[in-house]
C-alpha cells in the first residue's frame, strides 16, 4: 500500500472523471432515440413509420379481383395498359368498403381530353384531337366506349 | 397457496423472458418484406410521356403534398433548331393539369417527368446535420419527418431540385418512392396511374424485372451524370438539352 500513499488526489480526480462519464452516458441514452444507428446514422423506426403511411390508391390488382368482366373487356382494347385508378381516381376506400363507398360516374367531356388533347410535345403516334373540333362538346362516351375506345364500325372499315 | 422459493425463481425466469420481448416491441418490417432483397429505381421512357399530369395528381393525392409543391412534376421542353443549349422549359403547376397547347413552331418538343433520383451517393443525406434523411437498405432516400429540424440544408444540396420545405410541418419533404406502397408489393402511385407506361418502378435485385433486358438492349441516361450522385432514375430517349 506504500505505493498509493500520496495518491489520494488521483483517486478524487478519477472519481470526477467517472462521474462526468456516467452523466455523459445518461444524457446520451436520454437524447439518442431508440433504434438510432441500427442501419446507419438515422432512426431505424423512421423506416417502419414510412411503411405505415395509409394507402389512397389500391392498385389495379385489387380492382381486378372483383371486376374481372371489365378486365376481360379492357384487355381487348387500346386502353389495356391504362390502370383503373388512372381514370377512376383513388379507390382504396371503395376496396375496403365496396358497399357504401361507390366511385363517382366519370364525366368523359373533361376526362378524355386530359390525355388526348393535341399537343406538339406529345409523341406523334399517340392519338390526339382538338376536343372542340372533334366533338363540339358532345361527351366522348357517346361514340367511344372508354374501356374499348376504338369505334367498332370504324375499325371494321379500316380492316377492309 | 403459498409460494415456495422454487416457484418464485421459476416465475422470475419466465417474467424475465417475457419482459425481453415486451421491451423489444414490434420489430420493424414485421411482415415478410425483407429490405435487403430489393434495390429500387425508376425507368422513364420519354418517348411514351404524353404530359397528361396523371403522375403529379396521383402523387399529390397519395402523399398529401400541399398545393404548389411537388414530389414529382413534368417539364415541357421546346428546342429551336439553333438553340440546343438553351431550351425553353415550362411546367405550369408542375404539369398537374396538363399543358396548354403548344402550336407547332418547329424544333423539338417533348415532356420530361422528374422526381427524386434516389441517388446511391446522395448529396442531400450527406449534409443533414441530424441524420433525419437517410438511405434505406433497399435504396430509397427517405426523410424522417419527426427528426427533421427544417434547416433546409438538404434542399440546397439536391442538384435536381427535388426537395421542398412543407409549409405545414416546416420539415423537408420529397418523393419517398411511395415506400408505404412498394414495401407492400404495389407500385408507386405515379407508376400506377401513368396511362402510357412511361414510368416504371424497377427493382434491380429482382432477376425477373424487365429492366435487365431493357438495359441490355437500350441506351439510357441519368440526369446530371457529371454530379456523380449515382442516380437511379434512368431515362430512355433523353435529349442532351435536358438539365
Amino acid at each position: 500500500m506504500k505505493d498509493f500513499k500520496d495518491a489520494g488526489h488521483l483517486f478524487r480526480l478519477a472519481a470526477v472523471f467517472a462521474a462526468v462519464f456516467l452523466i455523459f452516458l445518461l444524457v446520451r441514452a436520454a437524447l439518442v432515440p431508440k433504434g438510432f444507428g441500427k442501419y446507419g446514422h438515422f432512426r431505424a423506426e423512421a423506416i417502419a413509420e414510412a411503411m405505415d403511411k395509409p394507402l389512397n390508391y389500391a392498385g389495379h390488382k385489387a380492382c381486378e379481383d372483383c371486376h374481372s368482366d371489365i378486365v376481360e373487356v379492357k384487355s381487348k382494347g387500346k386502353h389495356k395498359g391504362v390502370n383503373c385508378e388512372s381514370c377512376h381516381g383513388p379507390q382504396e376506400k371503395h376496396v375496403e368498403d365496396p358497399g357504401s363507398v361507390v366511385p363517382a360516374k366519370l364525366e368523359t367531356t373533361s376526362l378524355c381530353p386530359r390525355c388526348h388533347t393535341a399537343n406538339a410535345a406529345k409523341p406523334k403516334n399517340f392519338p390526339q384531337v382538338i376536343p372542340e373540333d372533334h366533338s363540339g362538346g358532345v361527351p366522348c362516351d357517346t361514340c367511344h366506349k372508354p374501356h374499348t375506345p376504338v369505334i367498332e364500325a370504324e375499325a371494321a372499315e379500316v380492316k377492309k | 397457496m403459498s409460494m415456495t422459493r422454487r416457484h418464485f425463481l421459476l416465475l422470475t425466469a419466465v417474467a424475465a423472458a417475457a419482459w425481453d420481448s415486451i421491451i423489444a416491441g414490434t420489430p420493424e418490417a414485421a411482415s415478410t418484406y425483407n429490405m435487403t432483397d430489393h434495390w429500387y429505381g425508376m425507368l422513364m421512357n420519354i418517348e411514351k410521356c404524353i404530359g397528361c399530369g396523371s403522375c403529379v395528381r396521383a402523387c399529390q393525392l397519395e402523399n398529401k403534398v400541399p398545393d404548389g409543391y411537388f414530389r414529382t412534376w413534368v417539364e415541357r421542353y421546346h428546342i429551336e433548331d439553333w438553340t440546343v443549349e438553351n431550351p425553353t422549359v415550362d411546367s405550369p403547376d408542375g404539369g398537374k393539369n396538363g399543358f396548354v397547347e403548344l402550336k407547332e413552331t418547329g424544333g423539338k418538343n417533348f415532356f420530361v417527368p422528374k422526381l427524386c433520383n434516389h441517388c446511391a451517393d446522395s448529396p442531400c443525406t450527406q449534409v443533414c446535420p441530424v441524420g433525419a434523411t437517410f438511405h434505406t437498405p433497399d435504396g430509397v432516400v427517405l426523410v424522417d419527418g419527426k427528426y427533421c429540424l427544417g434547416c433546409r440544408y438538404c434542399i440546397q444540396a439536391c442538384p435536381y431540385g427535388c426537395r421542398f420545405l412543407n409549409p405545414a410541418t416546416n420539415t423537408a419533404e420529397k418523393c419517398s418512392l411511395c415506400y408505404h406502397r412498394i414495401t407492400k408489393g404495389l407500385t408507386t402511385a405515379c407508376c400506377e396511374n401513368c396511362p402510357t407506361g412511361a414510368r416504371q418502378l424497377v427493382d434491380f435485385k429482382n432477376p425477373n424485372d424487365p429492366i435487365h433486358e431493357f438495359l441490355k438492349t437500350h441506351s439510357v441516361q441519368v440526369l446530371k451524370p457529371y454530379m456523380a450522385t449515382k442516380a437511379k432514375v434512368y431515362y430512355y430517349g433523353l435529349d442532351g438539352s435536358v438539365r
